[in-house]
């Protein structure tokens, strides 16, 4: 394999993984808080304007790591630096 | 395929660049300031009729108002005219993406970095304001002088992720819809675009209320502390 075969397959096997693996976690934890909140609606149905509140601005604390690792894998495949140095090198 | 409207270029003199970026943020500038202009400019005194326009921008304002009473009830009509030219603007250009051809200028990082570092600002002036400038940067030595730069590591960070959390999700969805269109074409684009305009909304809304959030924080710690 020539250097751009293997950046290529490297940076569509990290973008994958990046996706993959970095959205367990927030998964997981938006899950959490949302099934939190229903409880706690639930239980006290006056505070459900300032639960969803809390609620909301927490999902976006928690979905910004999502989209940390959704912009890295949009780089490693739209936009990617070591690619385009390889491509620019091998065109002198 | 292009990932941000940044790299389609409309017009070029010099050094001078004008994208697209550029171009749908003036639209969205004329749209907000001419139509609040034409509504403003005839209000109804207290006892008239009041103009269809007129009740539609109240509501919209009253509503960004309460919001921002909710999170800090002492002083929340000072933030008013920052925190809800956020929402406003942010809220049109994710809006405007049902006009087709239209690519919000929110889905550039470029903008969402420039609305960041607006919030950034505008915590430190509204934060001296209240307090004062020695006692204001005073915070970042306590409790201790150690705890210097993970302050500064935090507030950089947060405004990090807000600009890369905006850019992410209006980005993401113009792409989804893109890459949908290739493989599905006709009907889930259509819902997927629906998803984005409640997407879009989301965002204003927690732009605005985490500005509201970083604003009172700063503000209120000096009332605490004295």
């Amino acid at each position: 394999m020539n250097s751009v075969s293997i950046i290529a397959v490297a940076s569509i096997a990290a973008a994958a993984l990046c996706m993959a693996i970095g959205s367990i976690g927030p998964a997981l934890g938006e899950g959490r808080a949302i099934a939190q909140a229903l409880q706690s609606i639930a239980q006290q149905p006056d505070e459900a304007g300032t639960i969803s509140r809390t609620l909301f601005i927490g999902l976006a604390m928690i979905e910004s790591v999502a989209i940390y690792c959704f912009v890295i894998a949009i780089i490693l495949i739209f936009a990617n630096p070591f690619w385009s140095q390889v491509v620019s090198t091998a065109g002198k | 395929m292009h990932i941000s409207p940044d790299q389609t270029i409309l017009w070029r003199w010099g050094f001078l660049h004008l994208n697209m970026t550029i171009v749908y943020t003036w639209v969205v500038m004329l749209l907000l300031a001419f139509g609040s202009w034409l509504v403003t400019g005839r209000l109804a005194q207290e006892d008239q009729p009041r103009s269809r326009w007129q009740n539609a921008f109240e509501i919209v304002v009253q509503a960004i108002r309460g919001q921002i009473r909710d999170v800090c009830p002492q002083d929340g009509d000072v933030y008013l005219p920052f925190v809800g030219s956020l929402f406003l603007f942010i809220g049109i250009s994710n809006l405007l993406d049902i006009v087709p051809g239209w690519r919000a200028p929110t889905g550039s990082l470029s903008t969402t970095a420039a609305l960041a570092i607006c919030v950034g600002v505008a915590v430190p002036v509204f934060g001296i304001q209240s307090q004062g400038v020695i006692e204001y940067f005073r915070h970042y030595l306590r409790p201790s002088f150690i705890m210097l730069p993970f302050h500064l590591l935090s507030e950089t960070s947060r405004n990090l992720a807000l600009a890369v959390r905006l850019f992410g999700n209006i980005m993401s969805g113009s792409m989804i819809v893109g890459i949908l269109l290739a493989i599905a074409p006709f009907f889930f684009p259509v819902l997927m675009q629906a998803l984005g305009l409640l997407t879009g909304m989301i965002q204003a809304y927690i732009f605005a209320i985490l500005a509201t959030v970083y604003i009172a924080a700063a503000v209120q710690r000096g009332q605490e502390g004295s």
